[in-house]
């Protein structure tokens, strides 16, 4: 048995896209800067994937440049923004719980002379709007918070963050991550008052290597990559078309039935959550977003336990994948101060569309079986 | 410059009397094997050397990088050849190499010039001073200059059916060509120092094995594949290493719930040397290699190495023993192994370390306590052996 619950770190790509992607890279291959036919084609993928983007977040095609994946659609949100503003002030705001994504490309602008102020979260990982407005000052240029917090699910109030912070300063620049919370919750840039948004394509079911920034209309920013002036000269480099059509494809195909989907998919949350929390010292820190368990398994190890969950063909993530491979604790998981022993000791589930009740309750049996063997286990 | 041939320079092997043939065999095969993939080449024994000629185009880095992990070679001499040695081509020839291979004449040079051939004209002695009077008239206004003493460079010239003519060493990894003496089984654990004891073992000309203890859930499976990786980086050097991954959780968790808890670290190693005792037998290795070094963890005092290695009848080498971390890293950087050694993958398994370790365990004392595993350890121990999986890294 092969249980994924592992969503958060990516998807299985969806047949739909994996095809359209053969497509294009075997027939469609042409360079859509080509003045010939071959280029046409290769144009109109790109056409009416941002079109496809464009209308899930209720914006407008020419709102939606593509990226190299989230990593990139971060960076060029920040330093872009950083670079066209900086003669209007180098002060930066955003939170102590950002992605790495986030988080280090704000120490490399700190380094450059900008100056960030990082807004701390509560027990449950969430920041207040207000720390943000309180943290405004008149050279504040850009704000960045991401929408939901990619270990613990916790989503973050960006309407009201934008609110605030342009309230005191129209001019501020708000960018919000949405990488975890596209495809999950609703996300209008309109609405939420953000001039950038993050998104990438590996999160849905689509091909990794493939993101994408909104920039609303007028939005002031300087490319970070330099070349051909493709894609309204914001994001020079021949397109990457199949990982674009692909991602189009995993787009259309993610809100088909979306309702249906993500109450499929918190259905499985809830009822982990409430059944292994049900075990003794085990912990649940946060249940905002519909996808996403951070579960504190108290006494085991984070790395033994996801072993163990492995060998019952289960997997799951121990913090966030993407710095398990690292040593540091998680700087989500110490924000929202969890004693040491729930710290060393905490997984992330996270869900997809594919999960079933069955795949939960085995586990739930499972890890009933583990707790007691791995108890026992520990270090004297 | 296209260089045909290479001559090999090597010490040890020199010395070894009547069994210098089975060196010298062994060493030929070896880089027979490792230079296959990068071209046509024949190596081959030539008055007392070994000579590398090129029958194809070759990458010339490539070759020499391989050339530099083979155990048994001293040093690699590029080598101009001349075709016909007639006065008029090898004056010529040494002029064209001279050219090419010093961008700076300011340099003292010695000619050595060698006949092996007694029906070219012209000695040895009188060729030494026409040649060396051939290059002076050509660059002594560059700063060349003779010094039959203390020259910085020493031209060679043999003369056979060809002429060769080298003079730059590229200086090789020294030791014994690996298969010479015998083999040894090395515990790998992923970390820094196992990895360079096997190399420093190997290069005794040692065929090595290795054992890897594998411990799921407590150790990943990218531990196993960082091990697999060392293991490979090392079989540059040593030739292809065979790996024993014990499964050894049943036996680690055993000696959890039976024996005291500042004792596991030295019990659990007491029972990887055996079992690498066992796989030693079983697959004709002399000796077990280890990376110890006195001091480094509680269990590697010299009261804990005492009493882990008195369970091994066969000799228990450590190569890294005298050294200093700094130096083990050092070594580790040169072999190429440092990198993969510090990826952190095996954190897990400190749960069966103690947060207070004995330092001064007696066998007494441990006896004692294993004495607790008796009719429990022994299935366990057999079937971790039964179980054991093997990987031929290359």
């Amino acid at each position: 048995m092969e249980i994924y619950f592992d969503n958060a770190a990516t998807t299985r790509i969806y047949p739909e896209a994996a095809e359209i992607m053969m497509k294009v890279l075997q027939e469609d291959y042409g360079n859509p800067s080509s003045l010939h036919k071959k280029g046409i084609t290769a144009e109109h993928y790109i056409k009416e994937a941002s079109e496809t983007i464009a209308k899930t977040m209720k914006a407008d095609s020419s709102e939606i440049f593509f990226t190299s994946g989230g990593t990139e659609a971060n960076n060029l949100a920040l330093i872009g923004t950083a670079m066209a503003h900086k003669r209007q002030g180098m002060h930066i705001i955003s939170s102590a719980i950002e992605h790495a994504s986030v988080k280090n490309t704000l120490d490399f602008l700190a380094q450059q002379g900008f100056e960030v102020t990082y807004i701390g979260t509560d027990e449950h990982g969430k920041v207040r709007a207000e720390d943000f407005s309180e943290a405004v000052r008149e050279d504040t240029i850009l704000v960045s918070c991401m929408y939901v917090n990619n270990e613990i699910g916790s989503i973050q109030p960006v309407q009201e963050i934008a609110k605030l912070v342009k309230k005191k300063n129209p001019k501020i620049v708000m960018h919000v991550d949405a990488i975890q919370a596209y495809g999950k919750i609703p996300v209008y840039p309109e609405k939420i008052g953000a001039d950038l948004v993050s998104i990438s394509a590996h999160k849905i079911h689509g091909p990794k290597g493939m993101g994408a920034l909104y920039v609303r209309k007028k939005t002031l920013i300087k490319p970070i990559l330099y070349g051909g002036g493709q894609q309204r000269k914001l994001r020079s480099g021949t397109e990457n078309v199949p990982g674009i059509a692909g991602f189009g494809a995993a787009v259309r195909k993610t809100f088909e039935d979306q309702e249906e989907k993500i109450k499929h998919i918190s259905e499985i949350k809830d009822y982990l959550i409430e059944n292994l929390t049900a075990f003794p010292d085990v912990y649940s820190n946060s249940q905002d977003a519909p996808h996403i368990a951070s579960i504190s398994f108290t006494g085991i190890r984070s790395e033994v336990m996801l072993h163990a969950l492995e060998e019952a063909g289960i997997y799951v993530s121990s913090g966030s994948a993407c710095s398990s491979n690292k040593k540091e604790v998680s700087s989500v998981l110490t924000a929202i101060n969890l004693p040491e022993e729930r710290l060393e000791s905490t997984l992330r589930l996270s869900f997809g569309e594919d999960n079933t009740m069955e795949e939960a309750e085995y586990t739930v049996n499972v890890v009933s079986e583990l707790l007691p063997k791995l108890r026992k286990y520990i270090r004297k | 410059m296209d260089y045909r041939m290479l001559l090999i320079k090597y010490a040890e092997i020199g010395t070894k009397g009547k069994n210098r043939y089975v060196f010298e065999d062994i060493l030929c095969k070896r880089m027979r094997a490792r230079l296959r993939p990068f071209g046509k080449f024949e190596v081959r024994r030539e008055y007392g050397r070994i000579f590398v000629e090129a029958f194809s185009e070759y990458d010339f880095d490539d070759v020499i990088h391989v050339l530099k992990q083979i155990f048994g070679i001293v040093g690699i001499c590029p080598v101009y050849v001349v075709e016909q040695p007639t006065y008029e081509n090898i004056t010529a020839g040494l002029v064209q190499y001279v050219e090419k291979e010093y961008e700076d004449k300011h340099f003292t040079f010695k000619m050595h010039v060698r006949r092996n051939d007694k029906n070219f004209p012209i000695s040895s002695m009188d060729m030494n001073a026409r040649l060396g009077g051939e290059l002076l008239d050509r660059y002594s206004e560059e700063g060349l200059s003779v010094d039959v003493h203390e020259p910085q460079e020493l031209i060679n010239v043999e003369i056979r059916n060809r002429a060769y003519i080298y003079s730059k060493v590229i200086p090789g990894p020294g030791g014994l060509p690996v298969g010479t003496n015998g083999k040894a089984i090395s515990l790998l654990s992923g970390g820094i120092d196992s990895p360079v004891a096997t190399y420093m073992i190997a290069k005794r000309g040692v065929e090595m094995e290795a054992v890897y203890f594998h411990a799921p859930p407590y150790t990943s499976e990218r531990a196993k594949d960082k091990v697999k990786e060392l293991g490979r980086i090392v079989a540059q050097y040593a030739g292809p290493i065979m790996l024993h991954i014990i499964p050894f959780t049943d036996c680690q968790l055993a000696i959890y719930d039976n024996c005291p808890h500042d004792q596991l670290t030295i019990i659990m190693k007491r029972f990887m040397f055996r079992m690498a005792q066992d796989l030693a037998e079983k697959n004709d290795c002399q000796c077990i290699v280890t990376g110890e070094s006195i001091g480094q963890v509680s269990s590697q005092t010299t009261f804990s190495l005492g009493v882990i290695n008195e369970v091994a009848k066969i000799p228990v080498f450590r190569p890294c023993i005298g050294m200093d971390k700094q130096e083990i890293i050092d070594l580790s950087e040169k072999i190429g192994t440092y990198e993969t050694s510090v990826l952190p993958y095996e954190d897990c398994c400190t749960t069966f370390v103690a947060k207070h370790p004995v330092t001064k365990p007696t066998l007494e004392m441990i006896e004692k306590s294993e004495q607790k595993l008796k009719g429990i350890m022994e299935p366990l121990y057999e079937k971790a052996i039964a179980d054991e999986e093997i990987v031929v890294l290359r």
